[in-house]
């Protein structure tokens, strides 16, 4: 698609370190850290991309060949002329920090506070990061892959009722 | 008066079975519906497979006002207090139903947040297999716990406190926590 | 009473002290849903709401990690348990943007047939539970018995009333009958008259309309700021489909519109799921006048779908893919890479973010949520409403809760 490759190659002309692939019709992106916001910024203020479909995390850890252990997904669309755009983010420990992206969409808050929840990535910039789906009290990130799919006896651990209490 | 000369419209019975009777035939439920099963819950409440001609007219949400709990769904650690608070507030005599896989062991969902089983942390009377049960299913459990209360209640409740109603389900046994399994080997 | 300019000042601090917190939940009639949220109130005004989620988070994007491609659509089933085949849909349509395969046009018919039904069925649903947290019983009634229909022709077809695992990748679990059509057939002549009934009972119900007119005003701005899609953002004017905008499966065949308004409140969203029942209705009779024939699964050389048993026993291709899909480390090959595809579900856009790593389980399967994005909206819908403007809010943005935590 003409319109994404030229997106693509604008997106290179002005940041350092954009690689792009396709697959499937989709057009992805890798940006560095360090840009990621301004190119997110750039992207909703001048290339109109002004919808922020997903945002997501995905953890590399048991993954053949990858080179970094998360991946920040953000999938981006352009409500007007329907263009979609994955951006990706890769990040490592111990630095797993990422700018929030909750001034540009404010749909992103619930997301983020998602992703610190299941992964454990910090969003700097953050009005509220607590966590969302689990308990207040729990610890662990459970969508990493280090961490079993029982979970460590967290489900058991309750007090019982018998006829006698109740 | 022997009993032989009793007038037709006299009805003699014990003030357990007439007690339990009247319980069983106006059993109020306590809809906790949380996932599918809720929606099959709210399928066998409408008019098709009608939940009140059992008696079971009205879905009471506050539990001062209802006899028996049907757990519907999954039930997850964060969401188990709370079941144990409404259970607790629940006025003798009650009962409770768990509806589905999930409510019963945990079904499908064998993961870090999912109880497996509520009866683990709650005494349970009826378990309806299915995921989801159908309407029918259900209708059939509580018809089952109709039975179940007239032939073992009493007008004081002093079933509740007979000896296997007081221990620990046997489901309580501790599972082990078993590493999560490798993925298949790829193709190349 | 109204406060004069003096007095405000003055009492807005001691208002402060006197905010009211109502917990509003997890177990609760209103909500059909376990999710739980603390209102502040000043007297019968929502100050602020608090919405506290995850009563109902099951570790579904971690149990997609452990299952199978073909295994994992039953556990779609159980997210938006509304409309089970339109999580089927989606999730195979996103496998098989990952895989690269083209379904039959029979395939392709028979899942757009499904999901719109799907799509009455959810939005028959919400309308009615909308009616009965605002207090018409009647209305609810009529909707189920509907949806009983729709469960019907559910049943006849693969056997289970919802939660009907009825996809597969690369085709679907069997074939279509001829009794099936003939149910569907039946149910397209005669829904219309349930919903011109319902539409009777409260589009000019005087109750009704005073109480979702106005109420939870929603802008286009905000809608695409907040990343809402499906009806909730079609009510304020975003005329965004991606049954339009990205077609998928034979969606460009059918003569369709897509419903919008512009009022963005709690009536235009019950507008514009009636308006999308009846489009989802013609789309369905037209799907099923022209229902092509040819086989429902693809074919045996794609070695994605099981093949017939006539097949396997008869001609040596069938044989070969029988094995290599059901043998151990074998399997579908899928390649090592990402992609991200969505589908209209009626609550909005579903899509899922697909990983694949070359196994026959998905490395990372990421449900795009339209419940979890759409509740984030609600305190900001509801904030100066009163108490009870709070269940119909809540009844319009139809927030399912296993969607929601998954």
């Amino acid at each position: 698609m003409s319109i994404d490759a030229e997106l693509v190659k604008d997106l290179k002309s002005r940041f350092r370190d954009v690689s792009d692939s396709e697959f499937r019709g989709q057009t992805r992106v890798v940006v560095r850290r360090d840009e990621c916001f301004s190119v997110l910024e750039y992207l909703k203020v001048d290339r109109s991309f002004d919808m922020l479909v997903d945002l997501t995390c995905v953890d590399y850890l048991n993954y053949r060949d990858a080179t970094d252990r998360f991946g920040m997904v953000y999938l981006l669309a352009n409500t007007v002329t329907g263009t979609r755009l994955t951006v990706r983010v890769m990040l490592n420990e111990p630095d797993l920090t990422v700018p929030s992206v909750t001034p540009l969409w404010e749909g992103a808050n619930w997301l983020e506070r998602e992703v610190w929840d299941m992964f454990g990535i910090e969003f700097e910039g953050h009005p509220d990061l607590r966590r969302i789906l689990l308990p207040e009290q729990f610890t662990g990130h459970p969508l990493r892959k280090d961490y079993p799919l029982q979970g460590r006896g967290e489900r058991h651990n309750f007090p019982v009722l018998t006829r006698r209490e109740a | 008066m022997a009993i032989e000369q009793l007038p037709e419209n006299v009805v003699v019975s014990r003030l357990d079975a007439l007690g339990s009777w009247c319980r069983k035939n106006s059993l109020w439920p306590m809809p906790f519906a949380t996932a599918c099963c809720g929606i099959e819950l709210m399928a066998t409440g409408a008019s098709r497979h009608d939940l009140a001609r059992f008696g079971a007219e009205v879905f009471r949400f506050s539990p001062r006002q209802c006899d028996l709990m049907i757990v519907a769904g999954r039930v997850v650690m964060k969401m188990l207090p709370v079941l144990q608070r409404i259970w607790q507030q629940m006025h003798e005599p009650k009962w409770c139903i768990s509806m589905g896989a999930c409510a019963s062991t945990g079904g499908v969902f064998d993961t870090y947040s999912v109880v497996q089983g509520i009866d683990r942390f709650i005494p349970v009377d009826m378990y309806v297999p299915g995921c989801p049960p159908r309407p029918e299913q259900l209708i059939q459990a509580i018809m089952d716990l109709q039975d179940k209360i007239q032939h073992e209640g009493t007008i004081a409740g002093s079933e509740f406190e007979v000896a296997s109603r007081q221990q620990r389900k046997r489901a309580l046994m501790e599972l082990p926590v078993i590493n999560s399994p490798q993925p298949a080997i790829p193709r190349h | 009473m109204p406060l004069t300019a003096v007095d405000t000042e003055q009492t807005t601090q001691e208002a402060q002290d006197y905010l009211w917190t109502l917990n509003f939940g997890p177990q609760h009639p209103a909500t059909h849903t376990t999710l739980r949220l603390l209102l502040k109130l000043d007297g019968e005004r929502v100050v602020d709401a608090v919405p506290d989620i995850g009563y109902l988070h099951s570790g579904f994007e971690k149990i997609g990690e452990h299952l199978d491609y073909n295994q994992y659509v039953t556990v779609t089933d159980r997210m938006n348990y509304i409309s089970p085949m339109s999580n089927n849909v989606a999730w195979h349509h996103a496998v098989e943007t990952l895989l690269g395969i083209e379904l039959t046009p029979r395939c392709q018919y028979i899942r757009v047939i499904i999901a719109e039904l799907a799509r009455i069925s959810d939005h028959l649903l919400s309308t009615g539970a909308m009616g009965l947290d605002t207090g018409a019983f009647t209305f609810f009634l009529y909707a189920f018995y509907q949806r009983e229909r729709i469960y019907d022709i559910f049943e006849t077809l693969c056997g289970a009333r919802f939660t009907n695992s009825y996809t597969r990748v690369g085709g679907v679990l069997h074939d279509i009958t001829p009794l099936v059509i003939e149910k569907i057939r039946d149910f397209v002549r005669e829904c219309p008259k349930t919903i011109d009934d319902m539409e009777r009972l409260l589009n000019r119900n005087r109750i009704y309309v005073d109480r979702t007119k106005g109420v939870g005003l929603l802008t286009k701005e905000e809608a695409i700021n907040r990343s809402c899609t499906g009806p909730v953002a079609r009510a304020s004017g975003v005329t965004r489909d991606v049954r339009k905008d990205d077609p998928y499966l034979v969606y460009e065949d059918f003569d369709f519109q897509v419903c919008c308004a512009t009022a963005g409140d709690c009536f235009a969203r019950y507008y514009v799921r009636m308006a999308e029942m009846r489009e989802s209705l013609k789309i369905v009779e037209q799907a099923i006048e022209n229902l092509p024939q040819g086989p429902a699964n693809v074919g045996v050389d794609e070695r994605t779908a099981l093949p017939s048993k006539e097949q396997v026993y008869q001609t040596i291709e069938g044989t070969i893919t029988h094995f290599e899909l059901v043998m151990a480390n074998r399997g579908i090959e899928v390649p090592s890479d990402e992609s991200y595809a969505a589908t209209e579900a009626p609550n909005g856009e579903l899509g899922f973010y697909v990983v694949g790593d070359g196994s026959d389980v998905a490395y990372r399967a990421r449900c795009r949520p339209p419940s979890f994005i759409n509740f984030a909206l609600f305190p900001h819908l509801i904030r100066g409403h009163t108490l009870s403007d709070v269940v119909a809010v809540l009844g319009s943005l139809n927030i399912i809760a296993a969607e929601l935590d998954r």
